[in-house]
């Protein structure tokens, strides 16, 4: 058995005590990430990189950290949906429907604990859906050249816009910011600099984390001064916390349908974890029918999106480490963590870095056992954690991106052009216009002009080239659908909103 | 509806300055005539093209801050920027403590706790990052001379710093 042997190559890696020490470490401080209104993994994970990358960890040890981090901050984002009805970020949304009724009813702490094993299934089948797809997706990946490259940046950009936003042109804006950031600094292949501008500061380009950290942490903080920190306290009580197996028990089937969807959604290049727990929720909702009682506070209404959620998580890293094209926001950030360590993702990396995949996939696995075990005794210590004020939060996640820039690049520069990208969030979340575009142009804008300069150069400039195999033009078909279908689906698909008290 | 307008302008200007930029990028025998040129270009077509939809067809207006907020805002800002650039002179310690002060104060505006949370982050992050993490360049505090004084805060001045 192959994939056996390989799992056995990455517990061999992702097994040793300091690597488990790493995952409990980055299992505890995700799940305060999440739960912490927001900090959601996005921007958690953000802030975290520089630092981690100043630490001198090696690659599988970092790795090991962030992807605890990532999954613990999936799990946390529930406990602020659920006790404070404030969605960590945008996945968790779906949660707070039915988790904070069932809060406000007495049941908080049969809500959290529920949720927790909801994301333990969802999160464990969809590991395991990566490791089966992984390998064999990355297989075909071999068949990819530039054309079918290039078609498939597209796609993510198409998909994700297309979910992302509720006006495709803002959506398609953003991508082109992203994208257009992504070209400035010397050219690789004519070794001139490109739309600097003449500023030095600009020949090295714009790093990603600058962007990142300023779009997603900064731009949080501005929201903050604008709310004046209102809206963060805890309105129902927990009681004792005990394990509901009855409710468990009952939920089984639908953990287990809310996973192969939110699986599904999250392989999606582009689509990921939003999706995930929006389709897991509604196809639930729609299989209880109106009796169901969704969005009263039912079982299953938690259950669903918590599980779609953490697999669209797992999910989202299959296209991730095989085609080197995330699924969402946080695989983005991610894909951004993995490119500062020197790894690039892509079918090659199964095959020349075998250790650091199935090293990653092996951690993954304990860091969900970890956080299963964490997250169910341990929920009341990080229901304390929510109750730092935002007036202590906020300053200190701003002084910790500061410090994480600055001892990565050291560089006043790159500290001003974060606070530039803050304010540029501030405006574009005010206008609507999702950020998670940005940040992906800027990470893939430079391998999606190579792909297209490639098959300019094989083709000798002739177009048609682009659309020359049936992968390619498949590829095509379904950006263009990815993009165009939303804006006929709006009526159909309504998100619902959250709920006001 | 006009805050779409008006932000769909800026983009337009800012795209169609992107395109004469690009079309402007030095290229050489290496790279061929068109090739460095071609993807920023077609970049900011579609951003272009983008911008006018946002111009003709805005969506309602958000709910944009009170002037108070934005005054917040603004000193969070210029704060921020006087940070960025005396942590190279100052050191850690200082400038943290009042930028994380102020920037607590805009977020609730109470004098002590805001003292509190910006001394305490202060002092607290610098154990962290230093004695718990170890990383290496970041300093306590620095004497400065009137010279980088002049030299960091020069920086933000336009046409003055580099």
């Amino acid at each position: 058995m192959d994939i056996l042997a390989n799992l056995a190559l990455g517990f061999s890696v992702a097994l040793s005590p300091y690597t488990i020490f790493l995952a409990v470490c980055g299992c505890f401080l995700g799940t305060i990430i999440g739960a912490l209104p927001g900090l959601g993994p996005s921007n958690g994970v953000a802030i975290l990189i520089p630092i981690t990358f100043t630490l001198g960890l090696d690659a599988t040890s970092a790795l090991v950290l962030m992807t605890s981090v990532y999954y613990g901050a999936m799990y946390g984002g529930r406990i602020s949906s659920i006790l404070l009805n404030i969605p960590g970020d945008e996945p968790a949304l779906m949660t707070t429907l039915d988790g904070y009724p069932m809060a406000k009813a007495g049941r908080a702490g049969d809500a959290l604990v529920l949720s927790g094993v909801a994301s333990f299934v969802g999160a464990l089948l969809a590991t395991i859906g990566l490791i089966v797809l992984a390998p064999t997706l990355a297989r075909v990946a071999y068949l990819f050249g530039p054309a079918e490259y290039f078609a498939l940046y597209l796609l993510a950009f198409c998909t994700l816009g297309g979910m992302a936003s509720n006006n495709q042109a803002k959506a398609a804006l953003a991508a082109c910011i992203g994208l257009g950031i992504s070209m400035i600094g010397v050219d690789q292949s004519s070794g001139l600099p490109r739309l600097t501008g003449g500023s030095l500061h600009l020949y090295d380009g714009v790093d990603f984390l600058v962007a990142i950290v300023g779009l997603f942490a900064i731009a949080e903080v501005f929201f903050f001064i604008e709310s004046h920190g209102k809206g963060s306290a805890i309105g129902v009580k927990l009681g004792k916390v005990t394990i509901p197996w009855k409710d468990i028990m009952s939920t089984k089937w639908t953990m287990l349908r809310a996973s192969g969807v939110g699986f599904i959604a999250g392989i999606l290049p582009g689509a990921g974890a939003s999706l995930g727990s929006f389709l897991a929720y509604m196809t639930e909702k729609s299989i209880a029918g109106p009796k169901g009682g969704f969005g009263t506070g039912v079982p299953k209404g938690v259950v669903a999106p918590e599980a779609g959620n953490n697999a669209a998580a797992g999910g989202a890293l299959v296209p991730m480490l095989t085609l080197g094209v995330p699924g969402s926001g946080t695989t983005a950030v991610l894909l951004a963590l993995l490119m500062t360590l020197n790894i690039t993702p892509g079918p090659t990396l199964f095959t020349d870095r075998p250790e650091v995949v199935w090293g990653l996939i092996a951690s993954l696995l304990i860091a969900n056992v970890v956080l299963l075990l964490m997250n169910v005794p341990m929920v009341k210590i990080f229901v304390k954690i929510l109750m730092v004020p935002a007036w202590v939060l906020l300053p200190g996640v701003t002084m910790v991106s500061f410090v994480g820039i600055y001892s990565l690049t050291g560089s006043y520069f790159d500290m001003l052009l974060m606070i530039g990208f803050g304010v540029l969030g501030f405006f574009l979340r005010k206008l609507d216009i999702p950020t998670v575009p940005v940040i992906l142009g800027i990470l893939l804008g430079g391998n999606m002009e190579d792909a297209l300069r490639r098959a300019m150069t094989l083709s000798d400039g002739d177009v048609l080239y682009l659309f020359s195999s049936p992968i390619a033009i498949g590829l095509w078909v379904a950006a263009i659908a990815g993009f165009v279908a939303p804006m006929f689906l709006r009526g159909v698909l309504k998100k619902p909103q959250a709920i006001t008290d | 509806m006009a805050s779409d307008r008006y932000f769909g302008l800026i983009s337009l200007i800012t795209a169609v300055a992107y395109i004469a930029a690009a079309t402007q990028i030095q290229t050489n025998l290496f790279s061929g005539e068109y090739l460095p040129k071609l993807f920023p270009v077609m970049i900011g077509v579609v951003a272009a093209i983008c911008s006018l939809i946002m111009l003709f067809k805005p969506d309602p207006d958000p709910e944009w801050p009170a002037a108070r907020s934005w005054a917040s805002m603004g000193i969070a800002v210029v704060v921020l920027a006087i940070y960025a650039v005396m942590l190279t002179p100052l050191g850690f310690i200082g400038p943290t403590a009042i930028a994380a002060g102020i920037l607590s104060y805009q977020i609730s505006p109470r004098k002590g706790p805001a003292v509190l949370s910006g001394l305490g982050l202060s002092v607290g992050l610098f154990v962290l990052f230093k004695f718990l993490l170890g990383l290496g360049n970041i300093v306590a505090y620095r004497v400065p001379t009137p010279e980088s004084l002049w030299k960091a805060i020069s920086i933000l001045i336009p046409f003055v710093g580099h």
